[in-house]
C-alpha cells in the first residue's frame, strides 16, 4: 500500500538525477589527474568539481534515498498511509532549496573548500547554509519516520514493529543525532566566519565536531543498503530471513558503536590526545561486530532461498540461487564489494596502520569502494525493487539491468583497486595534477590510467541506471500489487521491550558521545589560543 | 520505561556492563598504558601521563621555541580596517605620497625598478609599511621613510595607491609563453604555482598582483627571500617557495611578469 507515490518517486528521482550529475563530474576529475590529460592551467576548476561532486554525492543523494525509502517503509511495513505528507513535502522542498543554495556559490568558485569544509578553509555562506537546509529538511523526515511509528503503535500495542520500520526508524534517529556535529560545526565555528562576524577559527575544533558527523553518516547512507538486506534481498529471491532478532541486534550495535568513533578520521591531527584516538581506535573495532553479524545471517537467508529451490550439499545451493534475478545479483556484488572496503576499513582504523595510509589516495579508494560499491549498487536494488510499485509500470527488459549491476561492479572494482595501490605508494589525496614524469611518480601512472578507465565504465553504468528508471516511466501500466517485505523463519510474535524500542540504545549511543566526545571538546572550547586566521576562498 | 532501564532488564544491564567495561579498559589501554609504551618521554607521575595522552598541553620549558635571530611582522589585519575608504583618506593618501614619488613615481609607476604600487592591493602596501616600520623588512632606502610614518599615514596611503588606476608600467616587453613555475608551480617540490597566490589562478590575501613590476626588483626579491635576508613571510611560505626554486626559474617569474600588462590581472571586485 503506497499512497504516496509522487512523494517517493519526487525523492527517489531528484537523488537519482544530482547522482548522475555528480558521477559526471567525478569522472572528469578521474580523466583531468590522469597521465591522460595536460596539467589543468587553473586547478581551481578541479577543487570546484571536487567540491560539487563530494557535496552532491555525501549530502544530497544518500539523504533523499534515505527519505524516500524510509517514507515507502513507513507506509508499506506499517500499513497505514503516511502521517503528515505535507511536512514530508516541506522537506523535500528544504532538501531542494539548500541544495540549489549550496551548489551555486560552488559553481561560481566562490566556495571551493571541499564537502568536508577544511577550516580555516572558508568560503561563501550561502554554501554552509545550503548544507544546513538540506539537513534541517532530512530533519523533518526524522520526525515524520517517529510520528508515524508513534501513530502505529496506538493503534498496535505491544506487537513487533516490523523489521524494515524498526531499521528505517533506527537510521533516522543516527541520521537526527550524527548530524548534529556538523551543525554545531556550522553554526558555531563557520558560519559566523562566512558571513564576516569573526575572522579567525578554531579549526581544530571545527574538525572534531565534523568527525562527529563524518564516521556515522557512512552508517547512515548504509542503513538503507542493510535494510534492503535483510527485507529485500531475502523476499526477492524466495528465501526467508535467518533471524528476526539477529536482524534488530545488528541494527541496535549500529545505532550504539556508529557515533563515538569519529576521532579515527583525525589520527594525524594534533588537537587530539592520543589516548581519545586510542579510545575511537578501540570502539572503531566495534562496528566489524553488526557487519559480520549480517554477512551471517544474510548468508544463511540466500541459503535458505538456494535450498527451498533445490539445491543440495555443501555448496549445491550457491548453483541453486536465481543468478538471473537483479537483486541477487546485487546482493552478491555489495557483499564482496563490502568483504574488501571492509578489510581497507581495518587498517584504516588500527591507530598504527593508518599512518602509512592516512591523507593518500588509499582512502579515497577506499570510501569510493565502500560506499559507491557495496551501498549505492544497493540503492540500484532498491530503486528496480521499488520502481514497478512507485510507477505501477513494469521494469524494462531484465538483461538492461543485469548488464548494469555488472558494469558498476566491474567499474567500481576497476576503479578502485589501483586507487589503493597508488595510495600505498605513497599519492596523496586532494590534488588538481601529478607531475607523473618525474622517476618518483612513474610508477603510478599505469595504474591512475586503469582507474580512469573504471571511472568511465562506472559513468556507462550509472547513464543506463537512469535510462532503464526512465524508461520503466514509458513502459505499459502493470499491477504490482502490494509491496511487501521478507519474513523471518520465525516471525516475531512477542519481542522483549528492548528490542522493540530504542531508549536504550539512544541513551547508550549518546553516553557513548559524551565518554568519548566530551573532554576533546571540552579542552579546545575552554582554550583561547586555538584559533586560526580563517583563509577565505575566492577573497582579495 | 522504568522496567526498560532496570538492571532487571537483561539487556540493559548486558548493554550496559559491555559498554562501561570496554570503555574502561579502552581508557586504561590508550590513558595509562600507551604513553608509557612509547617509552620516548619522561613522565613526572601517572597523572603527567594521562594528562598527556587526554591531550591537555603541557607547558614545559623545551616547548618554548628558540628566540629567532631577527624580528618577523607583527602585522595584523582586522577586516574593516582598509575597507571603504573614505575620501580624505584617499586625499591625505596622495599628499604623504608625493615623499614616495621619487622612487615610485609621481603616478605610482616606477622608472626606477622600484615596485610599481599604482592599484596595488592596499592589504599589500599595508603590511609592508607596517613590517617596515617595525623593521621585520628592511632597505636602505625605505626604512627611514617608513619609520616615522602614524598608523593613520600607513591606512591612508595604502588606501591612496589602492584608489590609483592600474597603468601599463615602464617595463614593455615582448609577450612570452606562461612559464611552467607560473601556472604549475613544481609539485615535487612543495612549490605551489606563483599564479595561485599572486592573481592569474586566484588571489590570497596580502600576496601583491605581479603583472609590469620590474624584473629586476622581482628577482632581487626572490634572491633575498632564499637567502633569507628579506624574512616578513610569517609562515615562510616565500622564502620556502624562493629557497627550492632553480636561477632559470626565478629569471622565468620575473621576465614573465614583468612583460605583462596589468590589466590581466583577475579581480572579483
Amino acid at each position: 500500500m503506497l499512497a504516496n507515490r509522487r512523494l517517493i518517486l519526487a525523492h527517489f528521482w531528484l537523488s537519482f538525477a544530482a547522482f548522475g550529475i555528480a558521477l559526471v563530474l567525478g569522472a572528469w576529475q578521474m580523466f583531468v589527474r590522469s597521465p591522460l590529460h595536460t596539467w589543468l592551467t587553473d586547478p581551481e576548476w578541479y577543487y570546484r568539481s571536487l567540491t560539487a561532486h563530494g557535496t552532491v554525492m555525501a549530502y544530497v543523494f544518500p539523504t533523499l534515498v534515505a527519505m524516500g525509502f524510509g517514507y515507502a517503509i513507513s507506509e508499506s511495513a506499517l500499513e497505514q498511509r503516511l502521517i503528515g505528507v505535507r511536512w514530508a513535502w516541506a522537506g523535500f522542498w528544504l532538501v531542494v532549496a539548500g541544495a540549489v543554495m549550496a551548489m551555486v556559490p560552488v559553481a561560481l568558485g566562490r566556495a571551493s573548500v571541499l564537502y568536508t569544509f577544511y577550516p580555516p578553509l572558508i568560503g561563501s555562506p550561502f554554501y554552509y547554509i545550503g548544507i544546513v537546509l538540506v539537513v534541517v529538511g532530512s530533519w523533518i523526515w526524522v520526525a515524520l519516520m517517529s510520528i508515524n511509528l508513534r501513530g502505529w503503535r496506538r493503534t498496535h500495542p505491544d506487537t513487533p514493529v516490523p523489521l524494515a520500520m524498526f531499521a528505517a526508524v533506527l537510521g533516522a534517529y543516527l541520521w537526527a543525532w550524527t548530524a548534529v556535529g556538523a551543525a554545531l560545526e556550522l553554526l558555531l565555528q563557520i558560519i559566523p566566519v562566512a558571513l564576516g562576524l569573526k575572522n579567525t577559527i578554531d579549526a581544530g575544533l571545527a574538525r572534531v565536531f565534523f568527525s562527529w558527523t563524518l564516521h556515522a553518516i557512512v552508517y547512515f547512507w548504509l542503513i538503507p543498503t542493510y535494510i534492503a538486506y535483510y527485507v529485500i534481498v531475502p523476499r526477492a529471491i524466495g528465501g526467508k530471513v535467518y533471524s528476526d532478532t539477529m536482524a534488530r541486534l545488528a541494527f541496535i550495535l549500529f545505532l550504539v558503536v556508529a557515533m563515538p568513533i569519529g576521532i579515527h578520521h583525525t589520527f594525524a591531527d594534533p588537537q587530539v590526545g592520543s589516548g581519545f584516538k586510542f579510545i575511537h581506535s578501540a570502539f572503531t573495532a566495534l562496528v566489524a561486530l553488526p557487519t559480520l553479524l549480517t554477512v551471517f545471517t544474510i548468508c544463511a537467508s540466500v541459503e535458505i532461498a538456494g535450498r527451498l529451490r533445490g539445491g543440495r550439499g555443501l555448496f549445491g545451493w550457491l548453483a541453486a540461487l536465481p543468478w538471473d534475478n537483479p537483486i541477487m545479483l546485487a546482493v552478491a556484488f555489495s557483499f564482496v564489494l563490502l568483504g574488501f572496503g571492509g578489510a581497507g576499513g581495518l587498517i584504516n582504523m588500527s591507530y598504527q596502520l593508518n599512518t602509512s595510509v592516512h591523507n593518500t589516495q588509499w582512502i579515497t579508494g577506499h570510501f569510493h569502494l565502500i560506499f559507491g560499491g557495496a551501498i549505492v549498487i544497493m540503492y540500484f536494488a532498491i530503486a528496480y525493487d521499488l520502481w514497478p510499485h512507485l510507477t505501477g509500470r513494469a521494469l524494462p527488459d531484465l538483461r538492461l539491468l543485469r548488464t548494469q549491476l555488472w558494469l558498476w561492479f566491474v567499474g567500481m572494482i576497476v576503479t578502485t583497486f589501483p586507487w589503493h595501490w597508488v595510495g600505498i605508494l605513497g599519492m596523496p589525496r586532494r590534488m588538481a595534477y601529478f607531475d607523473f614524469t618525474d622517476p618518483a611518480l612513474s610508477p603510478e601512472a599505469m595504474p591512475v590510467i586503469l582507474s580512469v578507465i573504471g571511472a568511465m565504465i562506472l559513468l556507462a553504468s550509472g547513464i543506463l541506471f537512469l535510462y532503464i528508471l526512465a524508461r520503466a516511466q514509458a513502459m505499459p501500466a502493470t499491477d504490482a500489487g502490494p509491496y511487501r517485505f521478507s519474513e523471518a523463519v520465525h516471525p516475531p510474535v512477542v519481542l522483549p521491550l528492548a528490542l522493540n524500542s530504542y531508549a536504550i540504545w539512544v541513551a547508550l549511543m549518546i553516553g557513548l558521545t559524551v565518554t568519548n566526545y566530551g573532554y576533546p571538546i571540552a579542552v579546545l572550547a575552554v582554550r583561547h589560543d586555538t584559533s586560526v586566521a580563517a583563509v577565505r576562498v575566492g577573497a582579495k | 520505561m522504568k522496567e526498560l532501564f532496570s538492571f532487571r532488564n537483561p539487556y540493559f544491564a548486558a548493554a550496559f556492563a559491555i559498554t562501561v567495561i570496554y570503555f574502561i579498559l579502552s581508557a586504561l589501554a590508550g590513558l595509562v598504558v600507551l604513553p608509557y609504551a612509547k617509552g620516548k618521554v619522561e613522565f613526572a607521575g601517572l597523572w603527567d601521563a594521562i594528562c598527556s595522552a587526554a591531550g591537555l598541553p603541557l607547558a614545559t620549558p623545551s616547548s618554548e621555541p628558540p628566540p629567532l635571530p631577527f624580528k618577523t611582522s607583527d602585522a595584523v589585519l582586522p577586516s574593516m580596517t582598509l575597507a571603504h575608504p573614505s575620501q580624505q583618506s584617499i586625499g591625505r593618501g596622495a599628499t604623504l605620497a608625493q615623499r614616495c614619488a621619487i622612487c615610485h613615481g609621481p603616478t605610482g609607476i616606477s622608472q626606477a625598478d622600484s615596485p610599481n604600487l599604482a592599484g596595488q592591493y592596499a592589504s599589500v602596501i599595508y603590511k609592508q609599511l607596517l613590517d617596515f616600520r617595525s623593521g621585520a623588512r628592511t632597505n636602505a632606502v625605505m626604512s627611514p621613510f617608513a619609520a616615522n610614518l602614524s598608523d593613520q599615514d600607513i591606512v591612508d596611503l595604502a588606501a591612496y595607491y589602492a584608489y590609483l588606476p592600474r597603468l601599463p608600467a615602464y617595463h614593455p616587453e615582448p609577450q612570452i609563453p606562461l612559464p611552467h613555475i607560473v601556472i604549475y608551480g613544481a609539485p615535487l617540490r612543495g612549490i605551489a604555482p606563483c599564479g595561485s597566490c599572486h592573481g592569474s589562478l586566484d588571489n590570497k590575501a596580502g600576496s601583491p598582483w605581479l603583472e609590469g613590476q620590474s624584473a629586476v626588483y622581482i628577482k632581487a626579491q626572490l634572491q633575498a627571500l632564499a637567502s633569507g635576508q628579506r624574512h616578513n613571510d610569517i609562515n615562510e611560505q616565500m622564502r620556502n617557495i624562493a629557497r627550492a626554486m632553480t636561477p632559470e626559474e626565478i629569471e622565468q617569474a620575473a621576465r614573465y611578469y614583468a612583460s605583462q600588462p596589468p590589466e590581466v590581472v583577475k579581480t572579483t571586485d
